[in-house]
């Protein structure tokens, strides 16, 4: 893991507020033993139904890193295929409205940013690149910005999360172990660890 | 001041503050299935890590299950590769597994609760979003993403950010016909599929204090449908009497010390909470929902909105429901023709829904242009259903009897829908392609709405039929 400081590169408007993992990684997809090859499938029945039109198929956007979102993006569904499938596919960071918790701390754990904007900033973000498709943005976490052309505006994310990402520790594993003891000693104290026996009752 | 029961259980699992400002928290129970996990324990394997507590962890295989022949190998290749792998992985970490064929197999919310595993006071975790479901019983519990498996199956442990809490009261009874499902339909409308982004909701009031803990589970479950990851009801003599003599609870003297416990752990009296609504039960009327969320619906005899009901963004998330429904907007929903049933899944495919369904299809026939399935939510509600005669009921009214597993509720396994076809179902997302066919519809309501909706080949007001 390194830090991630900035992401840049152009921009893939994709319209509609609550946007589910079902939609972005049907769950027929989910039928195996790895998270390889799910980058394909990303948004499988949505760009079927557009034959052609959909964001994710459209020749302008091809090769675009930075998912610009609205409204609920990832809902439903816990499953972590979701920002599996869309990093697989070339996205380094998402800017939208709001997102579910689930998809944005399992986005968060692939060193994927989720970073939230207004309603506004949003919409002049998908339309500049919908206008612009070859403009370069970047997103600054450390300064929670988004630059693209003439425009600058600010985005925000959680400190926590911001802090892991500038620090690369967004691996939580290694942490969660380093100081084993103590969780031994919380699961020690639990009535319902050790069977509610009287010597552990409260 | 006073405590929430959210708050004292958090605060008994808090293990440290990560260098993040995160929390470490303990988890006391880890369920596992066959779709979230196999890469969590390849990313084990990877690391060189064991399970840190493999007794706090229990498996089962729901979601891709074939619930017609379940004679291994499946048809499906790639779908038996999965349950091997479980079945390896719990062998090799020394995890207890709950396979096809043992009496104790069914959807992992259904069969924590029903042997006992659920129990007050606990964190629970699980990869999949309706583990909020376990709420019911006075746990705080989560659903998870693989790598947050990996985390637990390392570490028993979480990092997390704490929830606020919204108390939601429920007073008055609810009418005849008005199922728990119809509670949180109505929830979700008034609050928003966003409204609890950021919060656990704390189930209560007379309403509350009445639903078995079926219904109290029906509640639980949809809570992540309205953003909120967890919900959750303070533990009463209903969830005692429900959890006496159960396989994994306490037994004899212990279970009198675990009561004695899961009594402090409920929200105080004077606690504070970072909001609170209220909604009268007594008022609500069997709920419908039109749209491709959750929270798009309307009461039974009311209608779909028109686009224009609605400004600016919202009337494109408007005007995208109606088009993929095929709704023009103003329809009454009472009379929306049906082509599938579907009664099952963690959210209503328990044995009081099962009886709840039955009640509407006995002594009466699916309508002939209707495919009507029930799926029991676990081999033991199957078992115990079949002890009542309901599966001869249902088998006498057109419906065809299942084994137990997630089934159509996602569609991982054969059970699908075809083309646009719509289903009246008792689960609980209508999201678009949900139910396996990319153009499938479907329509939210509860187990009785759907027998009702299946003998009448569309929709209708259950009340009539009671």
């Amino acid at each position: 893991m390194s830090a991630i400081r900035a992401v840049s590169g152009r921009a893939l408007p994709l319209r509609g507020d609550d946007i589910d993992t079902d939609r972005i990684i049907p769950a027929r997809f989910l039928v195996a033993v790895t998270f390889e090859g799910l980058g394909e499938h990303a948004f499988e029945d949505d760009r079927a139904a557009l034959s052609g039109a959909h964001a994710f198929d459209r020749p302008e956007f091809r090769g675009a890193s930075i998912l610009l979102v609205n409204r609920n993006f990832g809902c439903g569904s816990s499953r972590e295929h979701a920002p599996q499938a869309l990093q697989r596919r070339g996205i380094r960071a998402i800017v939208g409205e709001s997102f579910s918790e689930i998809f944005a701390g399992n986005a968060l754990v692939l060193g994927l940013p989720c970073v939230t904007a207004s309603y506004e900033v949003v919409e002049k973000l998908q339309s500049l690149a919908e206008a612009q498709p070859d403009i370069a943005f970047t997103l600054d976490l450390e300064s929670e910005t988004v630059t693209a052309g003439d425009l600058t505006a600010s985005v925000a994310l959680k400190g926590a999360t911001r802090d892991a990402l500038l620090a690369g520790t967004w691996d939580s594993t290694g942490a969660l172990l380093a100081r084993f003891d103590e969780v031994r000693a919380v699961a020690a104290k639990l009535p319902y660890v050790g069977g509610f026996q009287a010597s552990t009752g409260r | 001041m006073g405590a929430t029961l959210f708050r004292k259980i958090w605060d008994a699992h808090a293990v440290r503050t990560l260098p993040n400002g995160q929390t470490q928290l303990f988890v006391g129970l880890h369920l596992v299935h066959e779709v979230t996990s196999p890469q969590a324990f390849e990313m084990l394997r990877a690391r060189g890590l064991g399970v840190a507590f493999p007794d706090r962890t229990v498996a089962t295989v729901d979601h891709i299950v074939p619930t017609l022949s379940q004679a291994r190998p499946f048809a499906d290749a790639a779908a038996d590769e999965m349950l091997a792998r479980l079945s390896r992985s719990c062998a090799e970490h020394g995890i207890r597994l709950f396979d096809l064929g043992d009496e104790r197999q069914g959807i992992v919310h259904v069969i924590g609760p029903e042997l006992g595993l659920t129990q007050p006071g606990m964190t629970i975790a699980c990869g999949d979003s309706h583990t909020s479901t376990h709420g019911a019983f006075g746990a705080v519990a989560f659903g998870i993403g693989t790598s947050q498996v990996r985390d637990v199956l390392a570490s028993q442990c979480l990092a997390l950010d704490p929830l606020k809490v919204r108390r939601i009261d429920l007073t008055g009874r609810l009418a005849p016909g008005v199922a728990a499902k119809d509670v949180i339909l109505a929830l979700l409308a008034r609050l928003g599929v966003t409204g609890g982004n950021g919060f656990a909701y704390e189930y209560g009031g007379e309403a509350v204090d009445a639903m078995s803990m079926d219904e109290r589970m029906t509640l639980c479950n949809m809570s992540i449908e309205g953003g909120a990851r967890v919900g959750y009801v303070n533990p009463d003599e209903t969830t005692f009497a429900y959890l006496s003599g159960r396989p994994f609870a306490p037994q004899g003297e212990a279970f009198e010390r675990a009561v004695a416990w899961w009594k402090t752990l409920a929200s105080d009296g004077d606690a504070v909470y970072d909001d609170r609504i209220t909604l009268d039960a007594s008022s609500l009327e069997p709920v419908v929902t039109w749209g491709i969320n959750p929270g798009q619906s309307v009461p039974v005899s009311g209608h779909v909105p028109h686009e224009t009901d609605a400004d600016g963004p919202e009337r494109a998330s408007l005007s995208e429901a109606l088009a993929y429904m095929g709704l023009d907007g103003g329809e009454r929903i009472e009379g929306t023709r049906i082509d599938v049933a579907f009664i099952g899944s963690c959210t209503n495919g328990r044995l009081s829904d099962l009886r709840e369904a039955a009640k509407i299809a006995k002594g009466r026939k699916v309508s002939p242009h209707v495919r009507a399935l029930v799926v029991p939510g676990s081999v033991a509600v199957k078992t115990a259903a079949e002890h009542e005669g309901l599966d001869v009921i249902f088998r006498d009214a057109g419906f065809e009897w299942r084994n137990a597993g997630c089934s159509m509720c996602l569609a991982m396994n054969p059970d699908r829908l075809n083309g646009r076809e719509v289903c009246a179902s008792s689960s609980n997302r209508n999201f678009p392609g949900r139910q396996g066919s990319p153009t499938g519809r479907t329509l939210l309501m509860s187990p009785a709405m759907v027998a009702a909706a299946a003998v009448a080949g569309e929709v209708v007001d259950v009340r009539r039929l009671l």
